[in-house]
């Protein structure tokens, strides 16, 4: 059985100015235990897909089309009350920006036991002894000092680790990450990231990790889901995705970032990718990459392109893996089926 | 894998023409317009402005056209109920009440507007420059703004209506609670321009004004103000009810627009005497009054919904 | 050939009062946003400055072109002193000297069309009018890979990277010999970054400008950068040629630095070797005596309290700031 399966998942906002289609069919599977990373450009869904997931969009966002199965039972149909059952128990987010996550009003520790008082019906003091245990765990020192302090007495890094505590004290089996280190410095960045990959070894939780860095991805997901323009464009194991990617858009990710290890003098312009996102207030009928994409047929321009099975775990929905492709990929012939 | 239900001829490459053709750019809406669509979207407040501009043009058209004179009245006729000559009857000296009320919205809505425009300009100033200059000047200058605002209002307006009045002189009423009311009402303003100027000027955009050597009344004129028009419109619709029912206020103590002018105010305290026997006299200023100033709130009310940004997707 | 220095910073300090009261008194306690701050940026050079949030690295940018009105120290652009110079003194000067902005949103005013937005400064200098302003303007767009078209638009209809291009053209306005990028991609996407990096490399090319780069990206700063500059809690922990910073890091806080950035790369991620630093940045207000660092420096030895380290030549310019080097 699986974890989480999205089918077909479409949501839009609806605005003044029309129907803006945010997520305009995606499909995703994650077993237990799995860290999958979303990985896209802003305004590319990645964030209001799993908003969708869980429940938390914004009054104008609707899921028009698809389902989200949960471990056997479609979450789509449940009541707003059902799904804050569900958020507080099974599954958790955790947020880019701690601060506004957290409520400036209560302590951490009200905070954390919040959760255990409300939806696992604890007594007060043993809520207290997990939630310094929790915070412990997250790497809190003086946590019998700091259970008590409010948000604004946490750093920045600190906060984060509070909001993890708090995401974990229900023991869900999972997590959804939305950018938890963009905000954060670099040092501390790499703070959080060894913390949720122990925590993840240790705790078997499964993690959905929301983000725009490919680094963060290459780090510590096993598989990865590219985005854009509403769509996943590919997906599979990290490895294949970072080593043998098959779509140009992933490609073209790679390559605007510099690589850090070639010396000044051997220094080689970025390969930018020309153009902007497309605006999905109007999604082009065909891929949606493929205005910017220095392989595009002209099928590319008129349907989007079907998934391709590149191996057993590895789809790219790009047309260069069809074998009528007259357009030579960036990754050579071999592959082409 | 093979795709029999696409023609392999489609898989050729794509010009970059065609490529161009499939950006589409988002149709370019200037920020008031974009303000207008929201606006005319919220049916109530969009009423209420259809209100506000109605009242203004009868206010103007019917105390001209109308065969009865707002001054002038046949005593035969005097303390008539509402009827198909007189709709909204006439009072105790024959003088019709629709031409008198409308001639009344005249002064009261006219009291408004100018006073909130002089409290605009005065809180504007005020408000931004003690925000721009910051530091000492700053806290002066809000420590007096808390000075004035701990002087009930209505004290010192009455005080200044029985000095500055000069009974007789053309106009002097309206020009007096026009000062009266600008003593004051620019208080708010002033707070609110201030508490955005303080906000904005920490914005990247005016680092780069003054990194390109912009004056300080340039970086004012042209970067700060510009941005606070929405909050500035608000102030300013919010602003009108509230003189207009100063205004009534005080017309309706006998501190006032003096005979043969007249104000909603000035009208209700007329019906006063009579209030027994002719209630209408009094009812339809006073539901005058309750209709502009309903209309004003509720437009800006609307007013600042289209405004906020935050309404943006 | 002897390079010459576009930019020297000597001792810099900028504090800022912590606020107190009703702020009548004088303030007692101050924010050291930067302190003892000195380098040469010469001419032609891109200097990366790199450092975590609260660093100083944004106030020193902002300070050097006087936005900001020095607490100490000297400031020489081009040769000439301008650490007390007023407004009216600068005015000229700040044609030389501008600044690109990191946030594409709050750094283009809502009200104004790009054409004004980019014109100001034409204007504030007078420099054209009428036909001649409308095309330089348009030439500029082009330049940074806008159409001229574009002239008449306000700021919300472009895309972040489109912003920021506009924000480029703002400072190529008045033809600057150095710019100051203050963190010019953070805020973009990944792909955008590429284009604003790229345009900034030919314009740099083409005009021979010298650019201090401001970011917390270290790749980028890699990219860009001739020399780079560490900083901690507002003081410069090393500095160098970026190739030699980047391989042969020395304070050991750049190295927790360079080995916490993220590489998108799974084999060398699982393979890299990272020093977690502990805790997190103390407040720059008052900082402890002593070497800033030594709270969460893995080597910190018994000096590391009594002075703070200056900057000491370890030879070919590479410069440190640690008593592990004294």
């Amino acid at each position: 059985m699986k974890l989480l399966q999205i089918i077909n998942l479409h949501t839009s906002f609806f605005t003044h100015i029309g129907e803006v289609k945010a997520v305009r069919g995606i499909s995703l599977e994650l077993s237990h235990g799995g860290v999958l990373g979303i990985v896209g450009e802003s305004g590319c869904g990645k964030s209001v897909s799993m908003l969708s997931v869980t429940g938390l969009l914004a009054e104008t966002g609707k899921i028009t089309e698809g389902q989200v199965i949960f471990e056997d039972r479609d979450i789509t149909k449940y009541t707003d009350k059902q799904m804050a059952r569900l958020r507080g128990n099974e599954i958790s987010m955790i947020f880019q920006d701690p601060m506004t996550s957290l409520n400036p009003l209560l302590s951490i520790g009200s905070q954390l036991t919040e959760h255990l008082i409300k939806h696992k019906r604890v007594t007060r003091g043993e809520a207290r002894k997990r939630a310094l245990d929790m915070l412990r765990l997250v790497g809190i020192p003086d946590a019998e000092k700091r259970i008590n302090q409010y948000p604004h007495e946490f750093s920045g890094g600190m906060r984060q680790r509070a909001m993890i505590a708090a995401s974990l004290i229900c023991r869900p089996k999972l997590i959804i990450a939305d950018e938890p280190t963009t905000a954060l410095d670099v040092t501390i960045q790499a703070q959080i990231l060894d913390l949720m990959k122990d925590l993840r070894a240790r705790l078997d939780t499964s993690i959905i990790l929301i983000t725009h860095d490919l680094g963060v991805v290459a780090d510590i997901c096993s598989r990865v889901a590219v985005m854009y323009g509403g769509l996943i464009v590919e997906l599979g194991p990290a490895r294949d995705i970072f080593y043998h990617s098959r779509h140009p858009y992933t490609l073209g990710l790679m390559k605007s970032v510099p690589n850090p290890r070639t010396k000044s003098a051997a220094k080689e312009k970025l390969k930018p990718i020309d153009g902007q996102p497309p605006d999905l207030f109007k999604p082009p009928p065909g891929c949606p990459f493929a205005p910017r994409c220095d392989y595009a047929m002209k099928i590319c321009l008129r349907a989007p392109s079907p998934f391709y099975k590149i191996s057993e775990e590895h789809d790219s929905a790009c047309f260069l893996n069809d074998r009528n492709a007259s357009v030579t990929a960036p990754w050579g012939k071999e592959g082409q089926s | 894998m093979n795709n029999p239900e696409f023609d392999t001829a489609l898989f050729a490459a794509a010009s970059d023409a065609e490529k161009k053709t499939e950006s589409i750019v988002r149709p370019s809406v200037g920020y008031w317009r974009d303000v207008w669509t929201r606006l005319s979207r919220n049916r109530v407040s969009f009423a209420a402005l259809m209100i506000i501009v109605a009242i203004m043009l009868c206010a103007i058209i019917i105390p001209e056209v109308s065969v009865d004179k707002y001054n002038t009245g046949e005593l035969q006729i005097s303390n008539n109920s509402p009827n198909a000559r007189h709709w909204f009857g006439t009072d105790n000296i024959g003088r019709d009440v629709f031409v008198r009320v409308f001639y009344g919205a005249r002064y009261s809505i006219l009291i408004g507007l100018v006073a909130a425009l002089i409290n605009l300009v005065i809180g504007v100033l005020y408000g931004s420059v003690s925000a721009f200059f910051g530091g000492r000047a700053d806290i002066i200058m809000m420590r007096i703004v808390d000075v004035l605002y701990s002087i009930p209002l209505t004290i010192y307006v009455i005080i200044l209506m029985t000095f500055l009045n000069r009974p007789g002189a053309e106009g002097s009423e309206i020009g007096t609670m026009i000062i009266a009311f600008s003593i004051s009402y620019w208080i708010s303003m002033a707070r609110i321009v201030r508490g955005e100027i303080l906000q904005l000027k920490q914005q990247e955009f005016v680092l780069a004004a003054k990194a390109l050597g912009a004056s300080d009344w340039r970086v004012l004129i042209k970067h700060l103000i510009p941005n606070c028009l929405g909050s500035i419109t608000v102030t300013t619709m919010m602003l009108v009810p509230q003189a207009i029912f100063l205004e009534a206020f005080l017309s309706f103590i006998g501190l006032g627009l003096s005979a043969p002018r007249a104000s909603l105010g000035t009208l209700c305290n007329d019906a006063l005497a009579g209030l027994n026997q002719y209630p209408y006299q009094m009812f339809f200023p006073a539901l005058m009054i309750s209709v502009i100033i309903l209309a004003f709130n509720l437009f800006g009310d609307g007013l600042r919904d289209a405004l906020d940004p935050k309404m943006k997707d | 050939m002897n390079p010459k220095p576009m930019l020297e910073l000597e001792n810099l300090r900028m504090y800022f009062p912590a606020k107190t009261g009703l702020g009548l008194r004088k303030p007692t306690s101050f924010v050291k946003a930067v302190d003892r701050v000195t380098l040469t940026i010469n001419a032609g050079e891109t200097l990366g400055l790199v450092g975590e949030s609260g660093c100083g690295k944004t106030t020193i940018g902002r300070t050097a072109i006087r936005l900001y009105d020095p607490t100490g120290g000297r400031i020489k652009f081009d040769g000439q002193d301008i650490t007390r110079m007023t407004r009216k003194e600068l005015k000229p000067l700040r044609k030389s000297m501008q600044m690109i902005f990191q946030d594409p949103y709050a750094s283009l005013n809502p009200r104004m069309t790009v054409g004004d937005i980019i014109g100001e400064a034409i204007d504030i200098h007078g420099l054209y009018t009428g036909a001649e302003r409308t095309e330089v303007i348009a030439g500029l767009l082009e330049r940074v890979g806008l159409a001229g078209d574009h002239i008449n638009r306000y700021a919300h209809e472009f895309s972040g990277g489109q912003r920021q291009r506009i924000g480029i053209a703002r400072a190529l306005a008045v033809e600057p010999k150095f710019i100051v990028c203050d963190e010019p991609v953070s805020a973009l996407d990944v792909s955008i970054q590429a284009q604003i990096i790229n345009i900034l490399e030919e314009l740099q090319e083409k005009l021979n400008l010298t650019y201090l780069f401001i970011a917390h990206d270290l790749s980028m700063v890699k990219h860009i950068s001739t020399h780079i500059g560490v900083m901690y809690l507002g003081r410069l922990a090393e500095h160098g040629k970026a190739d030699e910073v980047y391989e042969n890091p020395k304070h050991p806080y750049t190295r927790a630095l360079l080995s916490a950035a993220p590489v998108a790369d799974p084999d060398a991620a699982q393979a890299q070797k990272r020093i977690i630093l502990e805790g997190d940045i103390p407040s720059p207000i008052d900082p402890p005596p002593g070497c800033r660092f030594k709270g969460r420096c893995a080597y910190a030895m018994g000096k590391c309290a009594e002075g703070d380290p200056e900057l000491t030549d370890l030879g070919g310019g590479h410069k440190v700031a640690c008593s592990l080097y004294v």
